[in-house]
């Protein structure tokens, strides 16, 4: 290669390095505010401020979901298969909300380990099926996960 | 290899074989996009959870796919200029950059509304949406400057370094579903995996996604061709090409 | 046929308004992107041809008033 043209790409190479560096590190600086939540783990260790408005997110556990007859109010348990935190949510669940799958709440944490949300979203995973695989998978994995394999590793995204 | 390299960096040799693709690029592509979204839209099996809305998904991968990639060729173009000086590559970032700022409004579009019946909102700053919209402001940002900038050499500089810094954020984009906690799923497309999907979801994304990228494709040779004989207005071959009635 | 009718293929259970605005979105902008590139690259030729044309003309007229117009490139 021509030399000058060498000297241009080491100059290119470098200035693509320095920026990388620069954005990795700042990143990483800011990678509390980067995550969109804190998991039940975080909340369970006392990371996440009390009284502040945070999201919290991970997995309605099966079997926690509560309720009440009279009015919108929901309680249900938010775990990442580690520790669980209570949510209390007065107001209209999206379409996916169910029992077994991933919400991120928004709102706060309240004295007494209580998370009191305003806002309730549904996150969903990356896989994709037809009804009737779900239905066979299943039953073939018996009531206790909805989907084998998938919560494992969804557990590990959180 | 050089040889094919320099032939390339001729905007004569480039104006005659994109003339050439440009039929088999968009009937090709409007074929494979039609088969795919029909295919997607009206056969394909709904989702067991999402039902009918994730067939949002056979537009809306095939943008975002697309608005990432043409910045990874435009960076590879904007190297080519600063190292190699070569015209044809800053014609190419030029030509573009529309398409690619096109692409990635409809990514973060058929995602917002996506996003409503799914997960309840329309936008969340998540760590992938942010870094979305950070690449269109990095469009906008390349046509801004460009235009901004009369001489010639000057602007292809100045954009091909733009283009080049900004480039940092393709795999921020890309990893932010995993690097962080986001709303946004992870990829269902993986390079060592098999998709997680069955193939009567996926193989009528497949077509979608090809099918877009030659009808990229088009538009590429198409845009380029017009940068061209803009700057080449005054060399003879363009001449001959206007009196020869082209259109 | 995923659908049992040509109305639930339109109404999608509920789901059609937001899949078929995303649909309408696509085609509207990439169509509107590739007219808007023809229109452009046939302007470009016209304007070529135009200036090539009136090249000629304009060494044939007598000294003095002769105005060609100069059109700033298209882009």
């Amino acid at each position: 290669m021509h030399p000058i043209r060498k000297k241009r790409l080491t100059i290119v190479l470098f200035l693509l390095a320095g920026v990388s560096v620069a954005v990795a590190l700042t990143t990483y600086a800011l990678r509390q505010n980067i995550n969109l939540f804190y998991d039940p783990s975080q909340i369970a260790q006392g990371e996440a401020p009390v009284d502040v408005r945070i999201r919290a997110g991970g997995m309605v556990e099966e079997g926690s979901v509560l309720r009440d007859p009279e009015s919108l109010k929901v309680e249900f348990k938010v775990t990442d298969f580690t520790s669980s935190v209570l949510v209390e949510y007065t107001g209209i669940l999206p379409d996916l909300f169910a029992e077994g799958q991933g919400v991120v709440a928004m709102g706060r944490m309240d004295g007494n380990g209580r998370f009191v949300a305003d806002q309730v979203l549904a996150k969903h995973d990356e896989n994709y099926m037809p009804p009737e695989v779900n239905e066979a998978l299943e039953k073939a994995a018996g009531k206790r996960a909805s989907m084998p394999g998938v919560q494992d590793e969804a557990a590990a995204s959180y | 290899m050089w040889q094919i390299f320099h032939k390339l960096g001729s905007p004569k040799w480039f104006f005659g074989i994109a003339s050439t693709l440009m039929p088999w690029l968009l009937w090709v592509g409007l074929a494979l996009m039609v088969a795919g979204i029909g295919w997607g839209l009206a056969f394909a099996p709904q989702d067991y959870l999402q039902g009918n809305s994730y067939r949002i998904i056979f537009i809306h991968v095939p943008s975002a796919f697309l608005a990432q990639s043409v910045y990874m060729m435009m960076a590879v173009a904007g190297l080519v200029t600063l190292v190699w000086r070569m015209k044809l590559a800053d014609v190419f970032v030029k030509a573009v950059a529309p398409v690619g700022a096109v692409l990635t409004f409809l990514a973060l579009f058929t995602g917002a509304v996506w996003g409503k019946p799914t997960w309840g909102t329309w936008w969340i700053w998540d760590a992938r949406l942010t870094s979305m919209l950070i690449l269109l402001f990095l469009y906008f940002g390349v046509i801004a400057l460009g235009a901004a900038i009369s001489d010639e050499k000057s602007s292809a500089r100045a954009v091909a370094v733009l283009v080049l810094v900004g480039v940092v954020n393709i795999p921020i984009i890309k990893y932010s579903v995993e690097w962080w906690n986001t709303l946004h799923q992870p990829a269902t497309f993986k390079l060592t995996e098999k998709p997680s999907m069955p193939a009567e979801m996926w193989v009528p994304l497949l077509l979608s996604v090809l099918g877009l990228y030659l009808i990229f494709g088009w538009l590429t040779c198409l845009r380029m061709q017009t940068e061209i004989l803009v700057r080449e207005g005054r060399t003879r071959w363009v001449k001959e090409l206007v009196q020869a009635g082209g259109n | 046929m995923a659908f049992d009718s040509f109305g639930a293929f339109i109404v999608m259970e509920g789901h059609g308004p937001y899949v078929w605005a995303c649909y309408f979105m696509f085609f509207l902008l990439m169509g509107a992107l590739a007219l808007w590139s023809l229109r452009q690259r046939r302007s470009v030729f016209a304007q070529q041809r135009r200036r090539m044309n009136s090249a000629p003309a304009r060494d044939q007229s007598p000294a003095g008033a002769s105005f060609t117009r100069i059109e700033p490139s298209h882009d």
